[in-house]
């Protein structure tokens, strides 16, 4: 009951009721206390008799439903279906009738009011014809009294709760808070967001759709653009990029798209709606892929779709790249990468696991078997060290080996599954990003007693999603901002006990565009920790490149791409997401690969032409 | 999944011969090389370097002593049973050169390894001598092989059950004694085994080849565990390794971030036997 018509019938209705005259600005209000209602009174002139018209707003039932309209009442004894020659001010007697308007419903000509609709003054059209079912409001007028609907907040686990398991912390949108926030949309002409988003997923498209009730309808039109919908819910930036276009965020809060998304994603997925679309023909050109994360998975998707054939190289044993070894358990649910793959292997594409590109097969063989392209998507895996004294030590570790003990190898069921994982009673944690806010968030749930966060700028330049930041802080993650570590102290077994740290000031914007970090002189101190994860970055993956020694890299080690569909130096291969360049997120990474996606099945469809 | 071909055991119930079907990597691995494995869904990743390849029947075969869960497991396979997941080649592809006179040390388990090391130095045109070690007559393996394959073959036993009584430093020692010209140690063992190795290696000026053997998770250069400290730089077992210049090598660092997990192994191996 919160669309524009009822509220606006709800506005109207009581002794609240506001309209007016747009001439002269009276009140057309009558109150009748015998049917205690509020009417809204006109002159009208009818077969050259003058009278008066009264309307006032009601309800029907109709299937169930409310619908609204309008009780019209004549002393001029019309007849059902009688158009009345003029409507007119009762006050100043001007005539009401917009020559330039009609009603929608009937085209009759209308005459224009002004009401009041939580205090915001709107239009209001009155038809002429008697018995009209018309509500008098035009469609985009109805926009404008859109109800206020504040933005729906998903549910979360408790936050002293959920540091004590994996469970994912938000439970998302039940269908109700789904329906009332897609209501939001304002539905835009232009809309932005579409543009915020690197694949041009159609939003106010599947937005409307959960609107309407239409649940599987909506994820069916977002898997249009996205393969991985219920993924890209959970962990895009959205914050960076469609919400934060979305014309609602100028004064309000933005549509919350990506919760809708997922939404729409787990709906289809949890009433088993997922069917598999059409492919088109064969094409016979068979495809290979490097990496089964982000990247690789949404060009599988894209080029099974056109015909192709698809085989994904995946080095680990499961694939989803850092979908399953990197995001952890309580923010991206494995069980839901898994059914988004299984969904991609129902499409018909072929996932090779424990197959490394680069030893067991070089990208060369993989043209000499029959392949007609390659695409790296191997992703920025390689952790980077801070290269300072004692980083050695037992209990310093990255963050990837960290994540992927406890994600990819289940660290956190050990004895049940047979990896452990470090643990420690006071953890520093190096870096500012998602994967810092991860590994403090995990090494919580791991049973760490004291985490910190340890960055070197303040939380403003922090690159991690504001929810993530959020998150942390609400369980409690301590933070140490303006702080960097300088050395490593160990005990006599070789395990860190102590870490050096000294004070920063922020100085002049460097090549990132975020202010410097400074040391600050004598401000050295002390910290107490026995585990220290370094969440500083990451590079390429390194071990692609011994079967590829022809392919061009970038002096930081990235494949130099030489056209915006991400072509390489070797001839009909592609690379996309952060082996091109350096870590970003999983929908940048998806965007690349649509891009490649299209430029390979143009290039493999009509016969080639020149490669760069 | 990875069938198991041929099973044997070295020695009573403590090193296994593992003969594994997988023909990709077969054809692609080279002495010294190592694969991961797992052996079920809630197995951990294991490094394991490789003993031998049959690039013909499309197998490889590990050796290994049984030391924790995983080796427990995979003693326990029989013929016929399968490996869940089993990736490789990992490591640098170390191609043997022609030096001279090649002494490979060996102690242990790691006397595979260095039976497939030798293999490859000696289709370099190298004249081989080889040293291996056990601490008893009883844990002694390929011996038969490595006679085979070397020119001389020095065998100690820590209580002197069999061969030369004492370490295989004391046989290095024998070899310097004579006089015996070496232009190259490849030492593959313990950690205690090729730190002294080392040390003598380098009094005497002799390049040392060691491969070592760190913790490592993924085995393809994405966690950093197997990070070891050679000529003060941090290195990656995984893919700058296994094989490393024996002189420049930390092991005293090496050999307790090794301890790192020994806790968690016991309990790991303990439950393990208490849920049968």
């Amino acid at each position: 009951m919160t669309d524009a018509k009822t509220l606006l019938a709800s506005s109207l209705e009581g002794t609240e009721l506001s309209s007016f005259c747009p001439h002269c600005h009276e009140a057309l209000n009558l109150y009748d206390p015998k049917t205690r209602k509020v009417w809204m009174r006109l002159h009208a002139r009818a077969a050259e008799r003058n009278g008066e018209l009264l309307l006032a707003p009601g309800y029907d039932v109709v299937d169930r439903h409310v619908a609204v309209r309008f009780e019209r009442q004549s002393n001029l004894e019309l007849a059902d279906e009688q158009v009345v020659d003029d409507l007119l001010c009762p006050h100043c007697g001007v005539s009401l009738i917009d020559r330039e308007a009609h009603c929608e419903e009937c085209a009759s000509p209308v005459g224009r009011i002004v009401v009041s609709v939580q205090s915001k003054l709107v239009d209001f059209s009155v038809c002429s014809k008697m018995g009209c079912r018309w509500l008098g409001i035009s469609q985009a007028d109805e926009a404008k009294i859109k109800p206020k609907v504040k933005r729906q907040q998903k549910p979360e686990q408790d936050a002293l709760l959920r540091t004590r398991n994996f469970q994912e912390v938000s439970y998302g949108f039940v269908r109700e808070l789904a329906v009332k926030e897609a209501g939001r949309c304002l539905d835009c002409k232009k809309p932005a967001c579409v543009d915020g988003c690197p694949v041009g997923v159609d939003i106010p498209g599947f937005v409307r759709l959960i609107k309407d009730g239409q649940f599987v309808e909506a994820a069916r039109l977002i898997k249009q653009k996205n393969a991985l919908p219920a993924i890209c819910g959970r962990v895009c930036p959205q914050d960076d990029q469609c919400e934060r276009v979305c014309i609602l965020a100028k004064k309000d809060q933005a549509v919350a798209i990506g919760n809708l998304e997922r939404f729409a994603a787990d709906f289809e997925r949890e009433t088993d709606a997922v069917t598999i679309p059409r492919k088109a023909p064969s094409t016979g050109k068979l495809i290979g892929i490097v990496g089964s994360g982000p990247a690789g998975l949404t060009l599988a998707a894209d080029m099974v779709a056109k015909g192709h054939s698809v085989t994904v190289f995946e080095s680990l044993h499961e694939a989803g790249g850092v979908l399953v070894y990197g995001i952890p358990e309580f923010r991206l649910p494995k069980a839901i990468v898994r059914a988004e793959i299984d969904y991609l292997r129902r499409l018909g594409v072929k996932i090779e696991v424990n197959s490394i590109v680069g030893r067991l097969y070089s990208i060369e063989e993989l043209f000499e078997t029959g392949y007609d392209a390659v695409f790296i998507g191997t992703g920025a895996g390689l952790p980077v060290f801070m290269r300072l004294p004692g980083e050695n030590l037992c209990n310093i570790l990255s963050a990837n080996e960290y994540l992927t003990r406890v994600n990819l190898m289940k660290a956190y069921l050990f004895p049940e599954y047979d990896t452990p994982a470090p643990k420690g009673r006071q953890v520093a944690v190096l870096g500012g990003g998602n994967v810092a806010m991860d590994c403090a968030r995990t090494a919580i749930r791991m049973g760490a007693r004291e985490v910190t966060i340890v960055y070197r700028r303040t939380r403003d330049e922090m690159p991690a999603r504001t929810e993530e930041i959020e998150h942390a802080e609400q369980e409690g993650v301590r933070f140490r901002y303006l702080t960097g570590p300088i050395r490593f102290i160990g005990d006599d077994q070789h395990w860190v006990r102590q870490m050096e740290c000294v004070q920063m000031q922020l100085g002049e914007p460097d090549e990132s565009g975020r202010r410097a970090p400074i040391p600050k002189a004598r401000s050295n101190f002390l910290m107490d920790v026995d585990m220290v994860i370094v969440a500083v970055g990451a590079g390429p993956n390194p071990v692609l490149f011994s079967g590829a020694p022809d392919l061009k890299r970038t002096k930081r080690g990235y494949i130099e791409s030489y056209s915006e569909s991400g072509r390489t130096s070797m001839k009909n291969v592609w690379a996309g997401g952060d082996i091109v360049t350096g870590s970003a997120t999983v929908i940048l990474a998806m965007g690349a690969a649509r891009k490649a996606a299209d430029d390979m099945h143009e290039y493999l469809m009509n016969g080639g032409g020149p490669w760069v | 999944m990875h069938t198991i071909i041929d099973r044997r055991e070295l020695t009573k119930g403590d090193m296994i011969s593992l003969t594994i079907e997988a023909p990709a990597i077969a054809r692609k691995i080279h002495p010294g090389q190592f694969v991961v494995l797992r052996v079920n869904e809630t197995g951990e990743r294991t490094p394991l370097t490789v003993a031998y390849k049959d690039d013909v029947h499309g197998t490889i075969t590990i050796i290994f002593q049984v030391l924790g869960k995983t080796t427990a497991m995979l003693a326990s396979l029989k013929i016929g049973e399968a490996i869940k997941d089993l990736v490789g080649p990992l490591g640098c592809d170390e191609r043997f050169t022609k030096v001279g006179t090649v002494v490979g040390i060996g102690g242990g388990s790691g006397i595979a390894v260095l039976h497939h090391i030798l293999q490859g130095s000696k289709e370099a045109g190298n004249t081989l001598i080889g040293i291996v070690g056990a601490r008893e007559k009883a844990l002694l393996i390929l011996e038969d092989e490595m006679d085979a394959l070397c020119e001389r073959l020095l065998i100690t036993t820590d209580d002197g059950s069999y061969g030369m009584h004492g370490l295989v430093t004391d046989a290095l020692t024998q070899l310097v004694e004579e006089q015996v010209h070496v232009d190259q140690v490849i030492a593959v063992g313990p950690l205690v085994m090729m730190r002294a190795v080392c040390e003598m290696t380098k009094l005497y000026g002799i390049p040392t080849l060691v491969s070592l053997n760190p913790i490592m998770v993924d085995g393809t250069g994405m966690c950093g565990g197997c990070r070891v400290t050679v000529g003060g730089e941090t290195r990656f077992a995984c893919v700058d390794g296994p094989h490393f210049d024996g002189h420049q090598v930390d092991f005293d660092e090496l050999m307790r971030r090794n301890t790192m997990y020994l806790r968690d192994e016991r309990t790991s191996l303990l439950t393990s036997i208490k849920a049968k």
